[in-house]
């Protein structure tokens, strides 16, 4: 068993089977603790069977699951009160009013949060008496992260938080995540969103086809790697441009009238380029210099076919 | 009721205020009752606001027994009407909530992720049962308070053993709560609806409750007899109208369902 003091989270080889189909294909993790851990990927990648299997819902087929040190079945009367779990959607019933259900949570635990304060904060206040399914999605969802942390958790699990969300909701549950970060909880999401992987994450992990194919923190994901790009009439002679650029540089149009230029983005290279498109007449506009998106590296690492 | 704002809940003292909410980890289970109570109050709570609910075990009966009980719409046998009526509709009152309000309440609950999500709250599963049983038993004592108050107004006056009455409406409740949680957590939330009302109707028909069994031929009574629901009125009639004390025969046949009922539900029960 995992000491006291490791991760909040130890996966190793997590295989899960659903008949025929592997779900998780043998995924190893670790999520610090204090830390935001996001996973990030395609639909069907097996990210919401990893954390339900963290969760103590379902059980691996094979490897090692240790939730602040201890086996999320096993142990699950000791985790239930020390780990939030906020689901993809729905948990509550649909009749009970959101401070109502909210109370209730909060009466399972010794020193909750105040529910009426909490509602306040993630904007709810208003809603108090309203039953669950008169409230809007993004109402729904902010509840359902309402009853998540309301016991105090030391970890906390994010099932796509902010799908659907508007952007006020948005930013509250983010302010809130970043709050409960701050005070020392252990937070894994998952998300489809880069920009809330970007803005919340110590530590993303890409997961595509039940396996972890990248991780690392935004920066180190993006890499210290630029692009150039420009837009400009179509059709200009690219192999002509590449001759003057130093090896290991790559250009494209795409679509047309857009160029990108990829490698060790240089002072000489952004010279050489500029200096290029005036020899031959050429206006460039929306000249920029970039660094990848984290939105890129998924792409590249999950490919662009789209998914069920 | 209290606003939610002014409710205590032993929280630290910065986080009373707007924005001031102290979200460091202290974790905690509360006591096993403390929890189950909790629970048992807020089932109680919106039980008790919910009108189809009310409908099915309050209204339904309460119709029933004055309907047939005033009228001579259907023969009831000898002696007073309200003597045969009134086992029969607490027998329909226990069914009705046992049975299926349970069945239809946790069918929809196990249908939206609730079931699920309660279990990852500190509350035991055999917390949220025993607070479910709580519920149960809460309505019925509510149930029976209604139905023989409008039976003693309209010239009720029971006989009988109370040990014997309880000891039928405690086998009758576990055996319908355990086809109540059978049908719960096996069918989708819809089957159970359509299913948990259909039996209801049924039951309620031929179970011996508005009007006797004793003039059907003697092969149909006999298998009726051995329905839970038929169990049930006929046993609480040899207590309340007929002073019997224990009445072997429908003691025995609601053990019998209830222990197939609680085996079936323990063994089938899926939690999502």
């Amino acid at each position: 068993m995992a000491s006291p003091q490791g991760d909040a989270l130890e996966l190793d080889g997590l295989v899960k089977r659903y008949g025929r189909t592997v779900a998780v294909d043998g995924l190893s993790l670790r999520a610090a603790r204090g830390a935001v851990t996001a996973l990030l990927g395609p639909n069907g990648a097996g990210k919401t069977t990893t954390i339900e299997i963290c969760e103590g819902f379902r059980r691996a087929d094979a490897g090692t699951v240790h939730v602040l040190g201890l086996d999320p079945v096993a142990d699950a009367r000791a985790l239930k009160p020390r780990v939030g779990v906020m689901p993809q959607s729905g948990g509550v019933p649909g009749t009970a009013r959101a401070g109502e259900f909210l109370r209730l949570v909060a009466s399972f635990h010794t020193r909750p949060l105040d529910p009426g304060a909490l509602l306040d904060r993630l904007g709810l206040a208003a809603h108090a008496r309203t039953p669950f399914r008169r409230l809007s999605g993004g109402q729904q969802q902010r509840l359902s992260l309402a009853v998540a942390v309301v016991g105090r958790p030391e970890l906390v699990f994010l099932d796509e938080p902010t799908t659907g969300l508007d952007p006020q909701a948005r930013h509250a549950t983010w302010e809130l995540v970043e709050g409960l970060r701050a005070a020392g909880v252990s937070i894994v999401l998952t998300t489809h969103h880069m920009e809330e992987a970007e803005r919340l994450a110590d530590h993303v992990v890409i997961v595509d086809h039940g396996r972890v194919v990248a991780e690392g923190s935004p920066a180190e994901l993006t890499g210290a790697e630029r692009q150039l790009r420009f837009r400009a009439r179509p059709g200009l002679g690219l192999e002509e441009l590449l001759a003057a650029l130093p090896p290991g540089t790559a250009a494209k149009e795409s679509p047309a009238g857009h160029y990108l230029i990829e490698g060790e983005v240089s002072p000489e290279l952004l010279a050489t380029v500029t200096a290029w498109c005036a020899s031959h007449g050429v206006m460039t506009e929306d000249l920029r210099i970039e660094r990848r998106t984290l939105e890129d590296v998924f792409l590249e690492l999950t490919g662009r076919e789209l998914r069920s | 009721m209290t606003p939610a704002h002014e409710t205590a809940h032993g929280t630290s003292r910065e986080s009373t205020g707007h924005g001031a909410l102290d979200l460091a980890p202290a974790p905690g289970a509360a006591p096993v009752p403390r929890m189950v109570l909790a629970q048992t109050g807020y089932e109680l709570r919106t039980l008790l606001r919910n009108g189809e609910q009310l409908l099915l075990t309050l209204i339904i009966p309460v119709v029933l027994l004055t309907l047939f009980g005033a009228t001579s719409l259907l023969d009831l046998g000898p002696g007073p009407r309200v003597d045969f009526l009134t086992p029969g509709i607490l027998a329909l009152a226990v069914m009705s909530t046992a049975f299926t309000g349970q069945a239809i309440g946790t069918g929809f609950e196990r249908r939206y992720g609730v079931l699920k999500r309660l279990g990852a709250t500190p509350l035991p599963r055999s917390g949220l049962i025993a607070a479910k049983t709580l519920t149960v038993v809460a309505v019925e004592v509510l149930q029976a308070a209604v139905i023989c108050s409008v039976a003693a107004a309209m010239g009720w006056r029971p006989h009988g053993d109370p040990l014997s009455v309880l000891a039928l409406v405690l086998l009758g409740t576990a055996a319908f709560s355990g086809f109540g949680l059978l049908m719960a957590g096996t069918l989708r939330a819809e089957a159970t609806l359509a299913a948990a009302n259909l039996v209801y109707i049924l039951l309620l028909a031929v179970g011996g409750v508005v009007f006797p069994l004793d003039d059907l031929p003697a092969g149909i009574r006999d298998a009726l007899q051995l329905l839970p629901i038929s169990a049930l009125a006929e046993g609480l009639r040899d207590v309340l109208r007929d002073g019997a004390a224990l009445p072997g025969g429908p003691l025995l046949v609601l053990a019998v369902w209830t222990a197939a009922g609680l085996a079936l539900a323990a063994r089938f029960f899926r939690w999502e």
